[in-house]
Parts: C-alpha cells; sequence; structure tokens
C-alpha cells in the first residue's frame, strides 16, 4: 500500500481539527496560541501535499508558499506571545475569559 | 512513497497534537508541541521537499518552541494549570473533523498516488526565490522586520500614571 | 541481498564508526585538556591511572556509571529524564553532516547547513527541559543564561557562514570543501580563511563556537562560583556524564564545521603533501582547533552575562554583516588580489569605526564596592 493524497490530506484534517478543540476548548492564552500553531502546521503540510501530488514539481510553487507561511507564522508567534506577555502585566492573569474590558 | 514510514510519522505526530491539544500542564503541551513539529518536518521529508522540512524545524523548534517556553516562564504565576475545558469548541472542533473526513472519504479523485519526480534541490529553490519570488521575499523580510518592531514595542514596560 | 538489508547495513556502519571515532577522541580529549591545562598552571594533571595517565577516562566512566542516579523528588520526572536524552541525540546528529575525508560524509544531503544549524537550534530546547525539569533555581537561572547566550550567538554563527554559501553557492558541506580544494603558486592553499573576510569570519565563528557550546570565556550557564551548575545541577551519575558528552561532542561538530567552512576540511595544506589521505588532515585540523579552545580555557578569566551580551550584539553582529559585504565585494572585484584589498579595506574600516563608536570612556580605576562595604 502507498499513501495516496486521501491519507495525507486525513492527516492534515485531524491535525487541523486538533488545533481547532485546542483554540476554541481552552481558556490560556497561550494554548490558543499553540491551536493555531497546530492549525498552521497543517496548513502547511497540505501547501506541501498539493505540490507533491501535483503535475508540476519542477515549479516549486507549494514550496515557495510554504517557506512563506512559516515565515509569517515565526512573525505571528512572536508578536502573539508579545501581546501575552504585555497582557499578563496588565491584567496579572493569563486566562482569556478575563481579558473582557474594551478600556484598560 | 514508504507506507510503514507514512504510518509511524502519523502516529507520532497526532498523539503529539492530541497530547499539546489537550494536557494540563502548560510546559508539557509546548514540548508535545515540538513532537508535532517534528513531525511534520518528518512528512516534507517523506514528500521531497527536503529544504522546507529543515526550515521547519529551524523555525518551529529554534525559534518558535523557545518563545513559547519563555513566555510560559514569564507568564508563570498563574498558568501553572488550566482549569475548565469549553465543551462547545470540542463539540465544533468534532463537527469540523467529521465534515472533512465525510468530504474527503466521497472525493474519489483524491484517491491518486504519487508521481514519480526528480527531487527539488536547494539550488532550484533558491533560484526561484530570487527570481520570480524576489518580491514576496522583500515582502516577509518588510513583515518579519514590523514583527520584530512591533513586538519589541509591545512588551516595552508600560508607563504607570499613578 | 535484498535493497533495505544493504541500507540498513550502511547506516550502521556509518553510524557505528562515527560513534567510534568520536567517543575516542572524547575520552582522549577529557585527558588531555587535564593535562594541558595542568601545564599550563604549571602542575602535573592527572597521571596516576595507566602511562601518562592515559587510563583516567576509563577510571571516570567507571566512577560516573557505578554512581547513584539521584532524581529530585519534586523534579518533572519525564522532562528530566529526556533532556539529556535530546542533548547527546542532537549532538550526534550534527556530526553526521561534516565531510571527514575524500567521500566520507556520513550523511550527505543537500541542505547540510541547514541541517546542522536546524539540528543545533534544538540544544536550546533540551537545556530548558533539564533547567524545568530539575525544579532547581539554580538549574532555571543557569538553563535562562545557556539559552540567552545561545540565541544570541546563533546569529553571528549563523551570519559568518553565509559569505561562504554565497560564494561556493551551495548549502551542501562537501561542496563548500572541494570549493577550497587547489592553491596559487603550488604553496598557498584555496582556503577562504586566507581572504579577509574569511579570516574574519572564522574569528567570529570561532568565537561563538566557544559561546554555543558553552566553553570558559563564556561559562556563564555553568558559573560554578555562582549557580553551583547550571542546568546540570540536579544531574548525577550517568546523566550527567551524558551533558558532559554531548558538550564535548558539540565542540567537536562546531570545531569540524568551522575546519569545513573556513580550514579547506580535507584538503592538504600545501600541494606535496596532498599524498596523506585526506581524513588525517581533517583530523590534524580538527584537533588544532581543539588544542585552541583548551589554550582560550587556561588563559581568559570568565565574563559577565552583561559583557557578553553587549559583545554579541553590538560587535558580532555588525561585523558577521560585515563579513557577508566583504564577500561580495571580493567576489565582485574578480576574486583576485583588487578584491582581496578591497575586501580588507571594508572590513578594515568598518572595524574601526565600531570600535571607536563602543569606546568607553570608562577608564580602568580602582574597584568601587557598591553594595559589599
Amino acid at each position: 500500500m502507498n499513501a495516496t493524497l486521501q491519507l495525507f490530506l486525513i492527516i492534515s484534517s485531524a491535525l487541523f481539527s486538533i488545533g481547532l478543540l485546542a483554540t476554541l476548548s481552552r481558556r490560556h492564552a497561550i494554548f490558543i496560541l499553540i491551536g493555531i500553531e497546530l492549525m498552521l502546521a497543517a496548513a502547511n503540510l497540505n501547501f506541501i501535499v498539493f505540490w507533491r501530488f501535483g503535475s508540476q514539481q519542477q515549479q516549486p510553487t507549494g514550496v515557495m508558499v510554504a517557506i512563506f507561511s512559516i515565515a509569517i507564522a515565526a512573525a505571528e508567534a512572536a508578536v502573539g506571545l508579545a501581546l501575552v506577555i504585555a497582557i499578563y502585566r496588565h491584567y496579572r492573569t493569563t486566562n482569556v475569559d478575563k481579558f473582557d474590558s474594551l478600556k484598560g | 512513497m514508504n507506507s510503514v514510514a507514512f504510518l509511524a510519522i502519523a502516529i507520532i505526530t497526532l498523539s503529539g497534537a492530541l497530547a499539546a491539544a489537550t494536557l494540563p500542564k502548560l510546559i508539557h503541551a509546548a514540548l508535545s508541541l515540538v513532537i508535532v513539529f517534528v513531525g511534520v518536518a518528518a512528512y516534507f521529508f517523506l514528500l521531497g521537499a527536503e529544504f522546507v522540512g529543515l526550515v521547519q524545524i529551524f523555525v518551529y523548534i529554534g525559534a518558535v518552541a523557545v518563545l513559547i517556553v519563555f513566555t510560559i516562564l514569564l507568564t508563570r504565576r498563574d498558568s501553572v494549570n488550566d482549569r475548565g475545558v469549553n465543551w462547545g469548541g470540542v463539540i465544533v472542533a468534532l463537527a469540523v473533523f467529521g465534515g472533512l473526513l465525510w468530504i474527503i472519504l466521497n472525493t474519489t479523485s483524491l484517491a491518486l498516488p504519487a508521481p514519480q519526480t526528480e527531487p527539488l534541490t536547494v539550488k532550484q529553490i533558491g533560484e526561484s526565490l530570487m527570481t520570480n519570488y524576489v518580491w514576496p521575499l522583500q515582502c516577509v523580510g518588510l513583515v518579519l522586520t514590523v514583527a520584530l518592531i512591533g513586538a519589541l514595542i509591545l512588551v516595552m514596560e508600560e508607563k504607570r500614571e499613578r | 541481498m535484498p535493497d533495505w538489508v544493504t541500507t540498513m547495513a550502511s547506516i550502521l556502519l556509518n553510524i557505528s564508526a562515527l560513534l567510534g571515532v568520536f567517543l575516542t577522541i572524547f575520552a582522549l580529549i577529557s585527558v588531555l585538556e587535564r593535562k594541558i591545562l595542568g601545564r599550563m598552571q604549571n602542575r602535573y594533571g592527572p597521571n596516576r591511572v595507566g602511562p601518562f595517565g592515559l587510563f583516567q577516562p576509563v577510571a571516570d566512566g567507571i566512577k560516573m556509571l557505578i554512581k547513584e542516579d539521584v532524581v529530585p523528588a519534586r523534579a518533572d520526572k519525564v522532562v528530566h529524564f529526556l533532556a539529556p536524552i535530546l542533548v547527546a541525540a542532537t549532538a550526534i546528529l550534527t556530526l553526521g553532516v561534516i565531510p571527514y575525508g575524500r567521500n566520507m560524509t556520513p550523511f550527505a544531503i543537500d541542505g547540510g547547513i541547514l541541517f546542522f544549524f536546524a539540528v543545533g537550534s534544538t540544544t536550546e530546547l533540551a537545556v530548558f527541559m533539564a533547567g524545568w525539569g530539575s525544579n532547581n533555581k539554580f538549574s532555571m537561572l543557569g538553563a535562562m543564561r545557556a539559552i540567552a547566550q545561545m540565541v544570541s550567538y546563533e546569529l553571528p554563527l549563523i551570519l559568518t557562514t553565509l559569505p561562504v554559501v554565497m560564494v561556493v553557492g551551495a548549502l551542501s558541506p562537501d561542496a563548500i570543501v572541494s570549493a577550497q580544494g587547489g592553491y596559487w603558486f603550488g604553496i598557498l592553499p584555496h582556503w577562504f580563511v586566507t581572504t579577509p573576510w574569511g579570516a574574519a569570519a572564522f574569528i567570529l565563528f570561532f568565537v561563538s563556537g566557544l559561546v554555543e557550546s558553552n566553553r570558559t570565556p563564556f561559562d556563564v550557564p555553568e558559573g560554578e562560583s555562582e549557580i553551583v551548575a547550571g542546568h546540570m545541577t540536579e544531574y548525577s551519575g550517568f546523566k550527567y556524564a551524558t551533558f558532559f558528552l554531548a558538550e564535548y561532542f558539540g565542540m567537536f561538530a562546531i570545531s569540524g564545521l568551522a575546519v569545513t567552512l573556513f580550514l579547506g576540511g580535507w584538503h592538504a595544506p600545501i600541494a606535496v603533501l596532498e599524498f596523506i589521505p585526506s581524513y588525517v588532515w581533517f583530523f590534524l585540523k580538527l584537533s588544532a582547533l581543539l588544542f585552541v579552545y583548551i589554550w582560550v580555557r587556561g588563559t581568559l578569566p570568565r565574563t559577565r552575562v552583561d559583557q557578553i551580551m553587549n559583545f554579541a550584539w553590538k560587535f558580532m553582529l555588525p561585523m558577521a554583516f560585515t563579513c557577508i559585504i566583504a564577500a561580495a565585494v571580493w567576489h565582485y572585484q574578480g576574486r583576485g588580489l583588487a578584491g582581496w584589498l578591497w575586501s580588507l579595506a571594508v572590513i578594515a574600516i568598518i572595524y574601526q569605526t565600531l570600535s571607536r563608536l563602543l569606546e568607553t570612556k570608562k577608564k580602568f580605576a580602582p574597584r568601587t564596592y557598591r553594595f559589599a562595604e
């Protein structure tokens, strides 16, 4: 048995759903970020999988998109974690349910 | 494509992801996230995208994971345990997974094996980064610089007006 | 024989050769380091076990193995257990991409240099795991210090490899080594260290390598006088030995990469001596670099944390960027004598400006104590 496109898509959709689960069900801000990272990893996997199973491997489009999305994900993580630290300094908590006032 | 390797990586990645999403201790979740990153990088290697796999390990484990554990340390006072689970989120996630699975399994055109091709060399990637994709590259550089400055400004000490 | 059997056999052969050679070098260097340090400090060093004390590592190993393995009661058991394994695994993996001789790269991939740094950056996480898992303030402090300085010096380390990668036009160590073959007038080798940008980058790379392997002038993460043993405080017996081994393996890997990038890899220094096998040259250069590591340890005192950080961000990083510019100048001036002089000029000007700017007006004076009067 060889791994088909379908199997890869099932893996990446499972990864995406687990990320969604972490994002929606946890209350800690860093868990939410971890969930977002999981979903981004699933998306990256999809880019590479569709590139590999497509017909034009010599055009590295999927690889390029994956590289750029990794770079953007790094920027996102840096800003997100900086936000967590800033909010923690202000509210002394990282529970997202407590961040409910529009004015500091 | 090697199905044994595929299955092994799938088990490792998905169990790591489940651990990252459900473990009560934040630091364990962050370390499980690292397992997921390694698993995804292994898939990239399996799919012939070595360069992306290496970049994935470099950026995610060397930078993002270290950032996450540093943030956990800096916000340690109440982050030991995460109490309470929002069950609505679990239901939504399961529904999304069910929907995706149903769609994927019912699309018969997806059951195709990988075509045989030459592996992509680093030189090809570098050349296309510097020719066709040079504008996106510059934009990503700009985004990263802005993110760096933004993150610095965000974590600067707030001025207390009291 | 089926295909996968030969593949597995060659993989196992590679791994066992790598481990055998470097475990031997580790044993040798652990006793030689103490002997050389001893000579530098006007004493003998270990000379009791075996001839000239050469069996000292065996005694050390037996001592380490039969020690009790103590795990703190409040430690995070799993993380505490996994940290030394991860440290050793990454150190051994990074050794795999270095070309030790002609056609002697254990794991030859296209992006070898990237692999080295990608796997090497995992060490930070392992150090963090050791610090966190021990549940000890000294461990945590040591881990924070180690991560801070490793992250800071990873930038100059990677940026100083960039000129080499740019000039060669490949990320694979084999291509980099073969680009350094050949001689000018039959004597001067084409090593990158003979060009101004290469020499500057080599020095910066070496200093960053000292920091990455937590060696003496930069060994604040495990400064014994302040924080016991840093992130290794709560480790004993075999786990401590694993950390020790990983530290030395990391040192070998960084020195091996320095040899590959700047010192011509396995090429002979002059054309006449090319009949000597290539791996001999590689290991000779490696041992010369390791001797410099020990020499530095015997010479320089420990720096402060803020000094290390300032040095990284204010001096190392601008100089690393300068090396890239100088390499570009060298390339566009035709890689000859003109390029040599122009790139030397670029480096000299930036170096002078930087040292003018960074000069503090602080003169040496008797030390004043603010808190311990």
